[in-house]
């Protein structure tokens, strides 16, 4: 957890209203794990006021890469910036998806909808280092919305895309496509991220066929570092359930403890 | 003259406590305090009061508990917390060994509970102050808080200081009719400081949906768009009151801060700038001594009051 105040903005790619940043901040690349996030002060302004928590799309020694998609006031700022821009940047935040030893040689499938697939990409690559076998979906509302599928081949991960409009891949929901592979074949793990109904369709699938899965959540967040209890979702543990904040025990949680509202 | 940066004397004395610099972080926007560890050194800060508790721990609103105006934050966290006995035995045992104040920012839903929780506290080691937050819901009064009216102001104050062994700091909402009335009712009682403003009630809603943006529907303003107003109430108060004056709202830099000083405040709160920037405290603080040297200010309590409205 550190503040990169002058991390550089090294390359820019966009596609409409999403895109993509290489950032050279060593400091939060170094120690970022898949699912974990940044807080990103878009301006010296005080409109927007807060920080914008993204996740880390792919990280390394020498920096971090944001994919993101234009939602407002503040993402919109942070899309007008230009190669040798500086970023400040908090970093990396939260706890991440758990990429356990025992998955090496087994299907794990990785579900993004929309903006959603931001942080799958770095967890695909740590999948496949552990030895697993990455699968990866990804859906939009329509071929617009699922710009990163070449990145994905490239990468060499399975990709299967869907779009709700049927205008790229598969015509309809990605859950619909999601839960077409794992009748067919059930993998031992299911990752997600996306917008919370795409979650709790998820959620009933694998829960149905008793596949393990972990969901990444969204809320506003006024801090990002555990001090403002504002980014709370209704998660169970041993005993009860609770308001818990997501930015400090998640953004990722297991299927089982999320209580979708 | 030209001073060098050694030479400013930034510490205040509150008259029951002595901060090494006017700079305190203000209650809920600080946690209780070790979540900043990563991002600053505690010991800068004059010090910093800790997130409201209740005695046992506290559900929260529902969310959404948060949302953005221009220039403003409204939280309706609903002051969920863990409560004095999970405090006492998970966090302070952290926060005594620092040297800066840690102040309880202490809560109830009636006069009973302000009473519990003080008396809880007072057993434990590694409090400078409490910092009472009248502005809780209370149950007896319809939800009505104790800050809303001089007479319940009185009373809860009264009482709390005659059984507390250490400080009080009376935190005053802005929502009222006379701020002033109500820090002269908690001075009347006995209140070592007063402490001004809490957030400001408020409210958003989406258009489209015609829903509120908040799952309390009203929340609490706070950050730099409450500035003009929290600096109008500091300077009605500090003008009238004996006893010392905390002043926050909306402080963002070192010139804000320095601006409360100079209305009044003997020291001041930053609140929402920690979310912006988790560092800002210390920040603000280099900031005022920088101003200070730069205008042959030796100590910083010097500017305290010096507003010219002749
Ligand atoms: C842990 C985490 C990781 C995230 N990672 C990414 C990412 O990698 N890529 C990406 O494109 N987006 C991501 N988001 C969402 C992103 O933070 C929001 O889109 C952004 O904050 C919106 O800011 P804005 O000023 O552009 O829009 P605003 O004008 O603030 O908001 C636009 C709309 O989005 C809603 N909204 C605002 N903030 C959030 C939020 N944090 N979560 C959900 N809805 C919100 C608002 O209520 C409003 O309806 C992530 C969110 C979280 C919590
Ligand atoms: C998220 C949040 C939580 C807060 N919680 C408390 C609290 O527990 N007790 C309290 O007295 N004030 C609380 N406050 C009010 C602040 O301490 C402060 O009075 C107010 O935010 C104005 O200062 P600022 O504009 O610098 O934030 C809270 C404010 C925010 C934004
Ligand atoms: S965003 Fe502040 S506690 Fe999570």
């Amino acid at each position: 957890m550190t503040i990169e105040r002058n991390a550089r903005l090294r390359a820019v790619r966009s596609w409409g209203d999403y895109f993509h940043f290489s950032v050279e901040a060593p400091a939060v690349g170094r120690g970022a794990r898949p699912g974990q996030f940044v807080m990103v002060k878009v301006d010296d302004c005080t409109s927007p006021l807060l920080r914008r928590p993204l996740g880390i799309h792919d990280a390394d020694a020498g920096g971090i890469e944001l994919f993101f998609k234009v939602a407002g006031a503040g993402t919109g700022i942070l899309s007008r910036k230009k190669p040798g821009d500086r970023l400040d940047i908090i970093g990396p935040l939260g706890k991440g998806f758990t990429v356990g030893d025992g998955l090496k040689g087994k299907k794990a499938y990785l579900v993004g909808g929309g903006r959603g697939i931001a942080p799958l990409f770095f967890l695909g690559r740590a999948l496949a280092a552990a030895g697993a076998r990455p699968a990866v979906f990804y859906g939009g509302r329509t071929a617009a919305d699922i710009p990163l599928c070449d990145k994905f081949e490239q990468a060499g991960f399975e990709l299967h895309c869907s779009t709700d409009d049927g205008s790229f891949g598969f015509s309809g929901f990605v859950t619909a496509l999601v839960e077409n592979e794992i009748i067919r074949a059930k993998p031992a793990i299911v990752y997600a991220c996306g917008p919370d109904p795409m979650m709790k369709v998820l959620a009933s699938i694998t829960a149905k066929h008793a596949v393990p899965a972990e969901f990444s959540l969204e809320s506003i967040m006024g801090c990002g570092i555990g001090a403002c209890w504002g980014c709370v979702h209704r998660i169970k543990d041993g005993t009860g359930d609770g308001w818990v904040k997501i930015c400090e025990e998640g953004p990722v949680f297991p299927g089982e403890r999320i209580l979708w509202l | 003259m030209a001073l060098t940066a050694k030479t400013v004397d930034l510490s205040v004395d509150l008259g029951f406590l002595t901060l090494k610099n006017p700079v305190l972080a203000a209650s809920g926007t600080f946690g209780y305090g070790l979540e900043f560890e990563p991002y600053l050194d505690l010991e800068k800060l004059g010090g910093f009061v800790v997130k409201g508790l209740y005695y046992g721990p506290r559900e929260g609103n529902p969310p959404p508990r948060l949302v953005e105006t221009p220039s403003g934050l409204i939280n309706a966290i609903g002051l969920q917390g863990i409560g004095v006995e999970a405090f006492a035995a998970k966090v302070l045992p952290k926060l005594r060994r620092l040297r800066t104040a840690v102040i309880v920012n202490v809560c109830g839903a009636d006069d009973d509970e302000y009473a519990a929780v003080v008396d809880f506290l007072d057993r434990q080691e590694g409090i400078a102050a409490y910092e009472l937050n009248i502005s809780c819901p209370n149950v007896k009064t319809e939800g009505l808080c104790p800050a809303l009216s001089p007479r319940t102001t009185f009373d809860l104050v009264k009482r709390i200081k005659a059984a507390s062994r250490r400080p009080i700091i009376t935190k005053l909402s802005p929502n009222v009719t006379s701020i002033v009335e109500i820090a002269q009712a908690a001075e009347e009682a006995g209140t070592d400081a007063v402490a001004l403003v809490n957030t400001f009630l408020a409210m958003a809603l989406d258009l489209e949906t015609r829903r509120p943006k908040l799952g309390n529907v009203f929340g609490g303003l706070s950050g730099p768009a409450i500035k003009p107003i929290a600096l109008r109430m500091v300077y009605q108060v500090a003008s009238r009151l004996k006893v010392p004056v905390i002043g926050m709202g909306g402080i963002m830099t070192g010139a804000d801060a320095l601006e409360f000083l100079v209305a009044g405040a003997a020291a001041v709160e930053v609140g929402t700038a920690s979310f912006v920037d988790p560092d800002a405290a210390v920040r603000i603080v280099s900031e005022m001594e920088r101003w200070c040297e730069a205008h042959g200010v030796a100590a910083v309590r010097e500017i305290v009051g010096t507003v010219k409205t002749a």
